[in-house]
């Protein structure tokens, strides 16, 4: 008992705790093709069910004649609107406060809408009927552009809601109108805005795209007629909120529904929200009896689950003459599409795009934000990203670029001048946000020398010279970026989701034998929650990583929680995951002293032990606590170690960072090539570097993506164009470039751990990297603003409209 | 994704294949190595009651160099055609723009006679055949007859080929030439935006003959004679050049998609010439 080795260090590295790059416990499975995924899930007697889907962006339905489909030997029902009317469940709610078709109701209002269920004993009957039922559609007049869609005159896309001139958030001005929703200070905005010495104006936009993940979204559901209870096995990235919103919708109690996300493959946000799928699932397994299975299939996918962005972004940047920001304003015109499928916090429809004052220090604020409804597919998801804070960040990091320009002035000197000091932190944004901490300058500086940034801007200048001369056609382009996220919703006082609180939870029980399972109300789609929970406890409750199981995702297990999305798993459960560890300490300090015969304040936690003070020798470990918790009578405490913490956040948190990204464009090809990126992330207290690291190039390489080609892509008649991995860009280790990752570590100060989540940051910050490089490039040739996604017919056209191309 | 219902069929041989072709008619039709036709079975804009498979035929198969003339059977898969050294010797065009094409996944399973036969616009290598100036060999009911590369591409997904033909093989000159083979591309695994295929020869410092053809400019591969003339004679400087894209450019008739708008393609188109003129000039 008293012996001391092996030392602290030893003990500290054995527990494998924060900080340590921990190998991912997960990716066992993962790489030997042992996950468990929603679709590997069989059961006897199960049934498939699959979709017809409408040809046409707006029609109206006339007639759907079943008769063949059902005469096709193995069709077992199909499902129209006409069945669910009785159930109320033609139509469901949404996550943002509207409503959306299950099936067809008289009319489809984008390509894609699901018009009918299909339910047969295996899928290659399913795909066989689906072309036999019969639907006879008269088409209307189409609306893809959002602007189109608010003229006096266009054509009434949301007919169930004539005569509604106000919704879940406030007035409607228009038949297609949603909502406007605003913050900040219009009146004082503008006036400054009027004022200044210098005002750039832009129109931003951030297009249209789509989370794509490997995995499409699914579900089994199966209806138990003996024992009434409902399991649902699907891509959930909120199993509970699923559960809760499946009862209020079936009237099954709760308590008889159970929810399961298996393993997920990537989410990225198009999991979050409730689908037609679900619905018709869960109604063709109580009516048949049986187990019902819905997959999507890649085009099903892009083309009716959740989208991303769709933001037009009209800025004003207002300036002194030397470059010190004093005011900005943004109006956006979001597109969302048929149905507003948003998945944001419910008093944000807009999400946090109030964060769009970005890292500066800006006196004045306004945002109005304009939602409204066209023909196309309802989303609007928070794509890698927490509630639009990548349209934010895209905005502001592309208006500071256009206001260096204004200014003539070089836009890393003019960043730094405005960005907010780290004295002034926690900060309180014009907008109403309060940042909790940062240290710009420092990030700023560190990846500024880094890249050898004034040895670049020779280079870049030299290569323009060159150009000129007609020696190249290459130019080379310096993208800067240095974004803020809001991450970690959230407060409940302020956020929740279809009236659910945004904590978290975190259960744990302690083995006798000195391991433990954690229980948590988050669910993983590849971030690896097994591997850093369990870290964060290994450092809080002194047993070794290792020998800690992270269970998640199972609604009949797991606490309740928000889950997944929104960069909110370690800010919120991780946290919640600290305080229950902290629970538990709590409770084996009184053990320990009850064995060591003291009082608890005799003793003092050392990495797995608690000793008496002064004392090192005389000490028990977490084990041995363990053991005893289980097999002695201790006055005054109950038999047992285990603890559940539900967290509520006090503040979100701000992770940011300095990414620089340098690249050379073929002007004659509009081809690039990525000579460099380096990205500096500040994301508080590490938990995995290895895992940041994994995370950053992922997030990169989807922001890479994003940035130069991924589009959801519409005709004018609403015909999806980008319905396949064929022209739906998901870059290759070909397209992806190398990575340099770095960091600072400014903890969070109201974290119990002080980490502040890191999952989303490298696609919010690369998205704009990427893409003011490519400007950057033209800079010289008088480029201010050219839309994404930069690809080659894309760059060639910013080329062909500076006149830099003579075959014109 | 799930094609419509299908029999398949799995010939030992040439005739036994061609056979189940006669009995079916436009019901049936033959796969080689899918990755074309499955797809678009899967899509369902194809459906095909009656699949022959013809992997099983050994006649099919093999790269042969035989006094300076190359022969491909149909069935070698474009893998086959990046690796094997005696083709990259005697064509070495093949090579380059093999790798241009989809990815090493794609390239196991597809087939030169896949490629060829079936008269997509985007595949790479009709056009490349018809620079090479190969013929293929079709074989049908009544026995084996050859045609040019270069008369063979009617339309989108038409071509001189008989629906109960078969084509066997492939086959060209071995050849000296310097070549290129330039692709623009969104990604791996694309079709083209605009691709270029040349090959000529120097005599001295002047160009003695060219080839040029041109890939998913148009709804065939062209072959644009006009292109290749007017390098002829010519130091292949930027004037020769110039008249050589200029002359390319006549013969082409892009469409736009999602790879560009029609001006931009034939942007492309330019580029691709002229940089595979260079190369090819280079190496000649
Ligand atoms: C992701 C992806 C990317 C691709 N990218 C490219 C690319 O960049 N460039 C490119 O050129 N191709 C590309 N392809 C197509 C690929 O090269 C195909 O393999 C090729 O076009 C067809 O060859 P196959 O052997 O697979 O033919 P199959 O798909 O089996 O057949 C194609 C057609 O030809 C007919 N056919 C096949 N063999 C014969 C024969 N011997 N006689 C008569 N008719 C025959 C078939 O009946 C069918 O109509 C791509 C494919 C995929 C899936």
């Amino acid at each position: 008992m008293n012996d001391l080795s092996p030392d602290r260090a030893e003990r500290s590295a054995k527990l494998k705790g924060l900080g340590h790059s921990r190998k991912r416990v997960e990716d066992q499975r993962f790489t030997q093709g042992r996950g468990n995924y929603v679709d590997d899930i069989k059961m006897p007697d199960m049934l498939f069910g699959d979709f017809v889907r409408s040809p046409y962006a707006h029609a109206r339905v006339k007639s759907i004649n079943i008769d063949k489909a059902m005469a096709l030997p193995g069709v077992i029902a199909v499902l129209t609107a006409k069945d669910l009317e009785p159930l109320s469940l033609h139509w469901m709610p949404t996550l943002a406060g509207d409503k959306q078709m299950v099936l067809a109701d008289g009319k489809v209002l984008f390509q894609g809408q699901e018009v009918a269920f299909v339910i047969a004993e295996d899928r290659y009957i399913n795909a066989d009927a689906i072309e036999l039922v019969e639907v006879e559609y008269e088409e209307l007049p189409v609306i893809t552009d959002p602007f189109k869609a608010l003229e006096p005159d266009a054509v009434v896309l949301r007919e169930d809601l004539a005569g509604q001139t106000s919704g879940a958030h406030g007035e409607r001005k228009h038949h297609n109108h949603i909502f406007l929703w605003e913050a900040g200070d219009k009146e004082a905005t503008e006036q400054v805005v009027e004022t200044a010495d210098v005002v750039a104006e832009e129109m931003v936009y951030y297009h249209r795209t789509h989370p794509c993940p490997l995995e499409t979204c699914g579900c089994v559901a199966s209806m138990d007629k003996v024992t009434g209870k409902l399991t649902l096995w699907g891509t959930f990235q909120a199993p509970h909120v699923v559960r809760t919103v499946a009862s209020l919708l079936s009237g099954i109690e709760e308590h008889n529904i159970r929810v399961v996300s298996p393993d997920i493959g990537g989410g990225f946000g198009n999991k979050v929200g409730v689908y037609p799928g679900y619905v018709c699932s869960i109604v063709a397994s109580i009516v048949t009896g049986k187990p019902v299975k819905w997959i999507e299939d890649r085009m099903d996918n892009l083309m009716a689950t959740a989208f991303a962005r769709d933001y037009w972004m009209k800025g004003k940047i207002a300036a002194t003459k030397d470059g010190k920001i004093t005011g900005l304003h943004c109006e956006v015109t979001a597109d969302h599409g048929a149905f507003d499928a948003c998945a944001d916090p419910t008093k944000f429809p807009a999400g946090f795009m109030n964060i769009c004052t970005g890292s500066y220090d800006i006196p004045v604020a306004y945002l109005g934000v304009d939602g409204v409804y066209t023909n196309k597919a309802p989303g609007g998801v928070a794509y890698r990203c927490s509630f639009r804070v990548t349209e934010a960040a895209y905005f502001i990091e592309r208006m500071i670029e256009v206001l260096a320009i204004e200014l003539n002035m070089d836009a890393a000197e003019l960043r730094a001048k405005n960005f907010i000091r780290k004295d002034q932190f926690p900060y309180t944004s014009a907008m109403g946000w309060e940042y909790d901490s940062g240290d710009y300058h420092t990030a700023w500086d560190k990846a500024l020398t880094a890249v050898g940034y004034d040895v670049l801007r020779a280079e870049q200048a030299e290569r323009v010279e060159a150009f000129k001369r007609g020696e190249t056609r290459k130019l080379i382009g310096i993208g800067l970026s240095h974004f803020t996220e809001i991450v970690g919703a959230g407060p409940v006082k302020n956020c929740d989701i279809l009236g659910m609180g945004m904590f978290d939870s975190c259960e744990i029980r302690i083995h006798p034998t000195g391991s433990a399972i954690a229980r948590l109300g988050t669910i993983s789609q590849g971030q690896g929650h097994a591997t850093t929970f369990a870290q964060i406890l290994a450092s809080e409750i002194g047993l070794p990583a290792d020998s800690i199981t992270v269970e998640e995702g199972d609604t009949d297990t797991a606490p309740y929680g928000l889950g997944t999305y929104g960069s909110r798993s370690t800010p919120v459960a991780g946290a919640a995951a600290a305080m229950a560890g902290r629970k538990i300490r709590a409770k084996a300090q009184m053990i320990a002293a009850y064995l060591l015969e003291v009082h608890d304040g005799d003793l003092e936690w050392d990495i797995d032990r608690f000793v008496v003070k002064g004392a090192p020798e005389q000490f028990k470990t977490m084990a041995e606590i363990a053991y005893a918790s289980y097999n002695q009578a201790i006055p005054g405490v109950e038999p047992g170690l285990e603890a559940v913490s539900y967290y509520d956040p006090p503040n979100m948190t701000y992770p940011f960072g300095a990414y620089i990204c340098v690249m050379e464009i073929d002007v004659d090809t509009g081809t690039h090539e990525i000579r460099q990126f380096y990205a500096l992330d500040d994301c508080g207290t590490r938990i995995n570097p290895m895992i940041i690291e994994g995370q950053v190039h992922g997030g990169l390489t989807e922001a890479l993506a994003i940035a130069m080609g991924q589009e959801i892509a519409y005709d004018e008649i609403g015909n999806v164009k980008t319905g396949t991995l064929m022209d739906f860009f998901i870059p290759t280790a070909w397209e992806t470039p190398t990575y340099t990752t770095d960091f600072t570590e400014t903890p969070s100060p109201h974290h119990p751990i002080g980490a502040k989540g890191v999952g989303e940051s490298p696609n919010v910050g690369g998205v704009p990297a990427f893409s003011n490089a490519v400007h950057d490039a033209f800079r010289p040739f008088g480029l201010r603003q050219a839309h994404m996604p930069h690809d080659h017919w894309r760059i060639w056209k910013i080329g062909n409209d500076l006149g830099l191309h003579d075959d014109v | 994704m799930i094609p419509a219902a299908f029999d398949y069929h799995r010939p030992q041989g040439i005739e036994d294949a061609i056979a189940i072709l006669q009995k079916h008619g436009d019901d049936a039709r033959v796969i080689a190595g899918g990755h074309s036709l499955i797809p678009m079975m899967k899509l369902r804009m194809a459906e095909v009651p009656n699949l022959v498979d013809l992997q099983d035929i050994e006649s099919l198969k093999g790269i042969t160099i035989q006094n300076g003339r190359v022969n491909i059977g149909a069935m070698v898969t474009q893998h086959e055609l990046i690796t094997n050294e005696g083709l990259a010797a005697a064509a070495p065009i093949m090579r380059e723009a093999a790798l241009q094409i989809a990815d090493p996944q794609v390239r196991y399973m597809g087939t030169i006679g896949g490629n060829v036969a079936n008269g997509d616009p985007g595949n790479d290598m009709p056009g490349l055949m018809q620079c090479l100036d190969a013929t293929f060999t079709l074989f049908g009911p009544d026995g084996a007859r050859g045609v040019k590369a270069r008369d063979f591409y009617e339309g989108a997904y038409m071509t001189e080929r008989d629906d109960e033909e078969i084509m066997t093989a492939i086959h060209f000159d071995a050849s000296t030439a310097g070549y290129a083979y330039e692709k623009q591309k969104r990604k791996i695994g694309d079709y083209a935006t605009a691709a270029a295929a040349v090959m000529l020869t120097k005599d001295g410092q002047t160009c003695s003959s060219a080839a040029i053809a041109l890939t998913n400019l148009s709804d065939t591969p062209i072959w644009s004679q006009g292109a290749g003339a007017a390098l002829i004679g010519t130091d292949c400087g930027p004037a020769a050049i110039k008249a050589a894209v200029a002359a390319g450019l006549d013969d082409i008739d892009p469409s736009e998609d999602n790879r560009g708008p029609i001006a931009f393609k034939y942007h492309a188109a330019r580029m691709m010439i002229s940089r595979a003129i260079a190369s090819a000039w280079a190496r000649a």
